[in-house]
Formats: C-alpha cells, sequence, structure tokens
C-alpha cells in the first residue's frame, strides 16, 4: 500500500502543468520589463510611475505576481519535499510558506 | 549470473561527479530558492520606487551602494538563470534537446547565456 503523507507527494499533473502555465506568465512579465528598461535606458520617477499607472501594466503585474506565488509555492513545495525528510518540521515549513506568500499577496 | 561486486557505489555526494545538466538543474533549485527569499524585498522595493518621489530617491541613494548592487547582481544572475533553465526544461518538455548530447549542449547554453547577459546588468550598474 502507498503511505500516504499529509506533505506526501502524489498530487502531480495539475501542479506540473501549473508550474509550466505560470513560469510562461512570469517569463513574459520579464521580457516586457527587461525590453521597456532597454528602450528608455534614462528611466527616472516620472517615467517609472506613468509606466505603473497604465491599466493594462498593471494588470499585466497583478497577473505577474498572482503566478509568481503560485509558481513558488509549487516550486519551494517540492525542494522541501526532497530535503526535509521529517514529516513534522516539513509541515512547519509548509505552514511557514504558505503563510509567507499569503501576506505578500495581501500586501 | 556472475555478479561484479565490486562495481563502485558511490553515496557520498563528494565523490559524484555532478553532469553538466545536473549543475543546471541544482542552480535552477538554489536561484529560484534566491528569488523566493528575496520576493519580500523586490515588492518593498517596488513599493518605495513607486510611492512618491522621496521615497524612490531614498531607494535610488540606497542601490547606489557597492553591497546593495552587488545584492541585486546575484538577484540577477539567479532570475536569469532561473529563466534561462526553465526555458531549457520548456523545450525538453516540447520533445526538443532531450537526447544526451543535446542535453549537455543546452546546459552549457544555459550557463553562458545567463552569465553573459548578467554581466551586462552588472555593466549597466557601474
Amino acid at each position: 500500500m502507498v503511505d500516504r503523507v499529509v506533505t506526501g507527494a502524489h498530487y502531480g499533473l495539475r501542479d506540473w502543468l501549473f508550474q509550466r502555465i505560470t513560469a510562461v506568465v512570469a517569463a513574459a512579465y520579464a521580457l516586457f520589463l527587461a525590453g521597456y528598461a532597454l528602450l528608455h535606458p534614462s528611466l527616472d520617477y516620472y517615467g517609472w510611475t506613468g509606466l505603473f499607472s497604465n491599466q493594462i501594466v498593471r494588470a499585466f503585474t497583478l497577473l505577474f505576481l498572482l503566478a509568481a506565488y503560485l509558481h513558488a509555492w509549487v516550486g519551494v513545495r517540492d525542494v522541501v519535499m526532497d530535503y526535509v525528510k521529517p514529516a513534522g518540521l516539513r509541515l512547519a515549513i509548509y505552514v511557514a510558506v504558505i503563510l509567507a506568500l499569503l501576506l505578500y499577496a495581501i500586501w | 549470473m556472475m555478479m561484479n561486486r565490486n562495481r563502485p557505489v558511490h553515496m557520498e555526494l563528494s565523490k559524484i561527479r555532478l553532469p553538466l545538466p545536473g549543475l543546471v538543474s541544482i542552480l535552477h533549485r538554489i536561484s529560484g530558492l534566491l528569488l523566493f527569499l528575496a520576493f519580500p524585498l523586490l515588492l518593498m522595493m517596488l513599493q518605495s520606487s513607486l510611492r512618491s518621489i522621496e521615497t524612490y530617491t531614498l531607494l535610488a541613494g540606497l542601490l547606489r551602494h557597492p553591497l546593495s548592487r552587488l545584492s541585486l547582481l546575484v538577484l540577477a544572475w539567479a532570475a536569469l538563470h532561473h529563466i534561462c533553465s526553465g526555458i531549457r526544461c520548456l523545450l525538453i518538455d516540447l520533445d526538443f534537446g532531450g537526447r544526451l548530447a543535446q542535453a549537455r549542449a543546452s546546459s552549457m547554453w544555459v550557463i553562458a547565456v545567463s552569465l553573459a547577459l548578467t554581466a551586462l546588468v552588472g555593466a549597466r550598474l557601474w
């Protein structure tokens, strides 16, 4: 019988797909920002706030942040799953990571 | 059937030579973890860069310090390496470059391209 621990594995495919979708979103956003910085080498405060007052840029930023949270959760969980074996400690780290990510999301 | 009982079994990490794709993989993890840990810092920077001209200039002043520039450079490397090796991962998922020779070559590219781009960021920072 498979021993299923609360912090164990076996919820694979959905997370695998999620990780890739969120990665593409984050990469697109990073490319957008890098491209913008390249096109505007002498960006000052007014250019910078102007960029982030654009409605589309704001929406894209929010989308990026959400994607980054999900991506970070799956990624950190996978790494912890590989290196931290004791279930209790693992659970504690998960809780800390989830709380931190929720906090960032509210922020 | 005869078994070769003398084959080397290395469980000591220091005796296993990590192949290049393995190096890219572990660096993907390390850079990802770094980015996760730096997340609140980056959020704070974005916030203070947008809030007002005073916080913007304060942040710009703080970032002029050599140490903060160095940390930014490390974070830039982490982001660039994470993106480059992530793209490599996606290509392998789409069945490009899964053969051993290709996997080695693309690992070389990931390391080289992310380091080169980091150098460019560094040149821009200083």
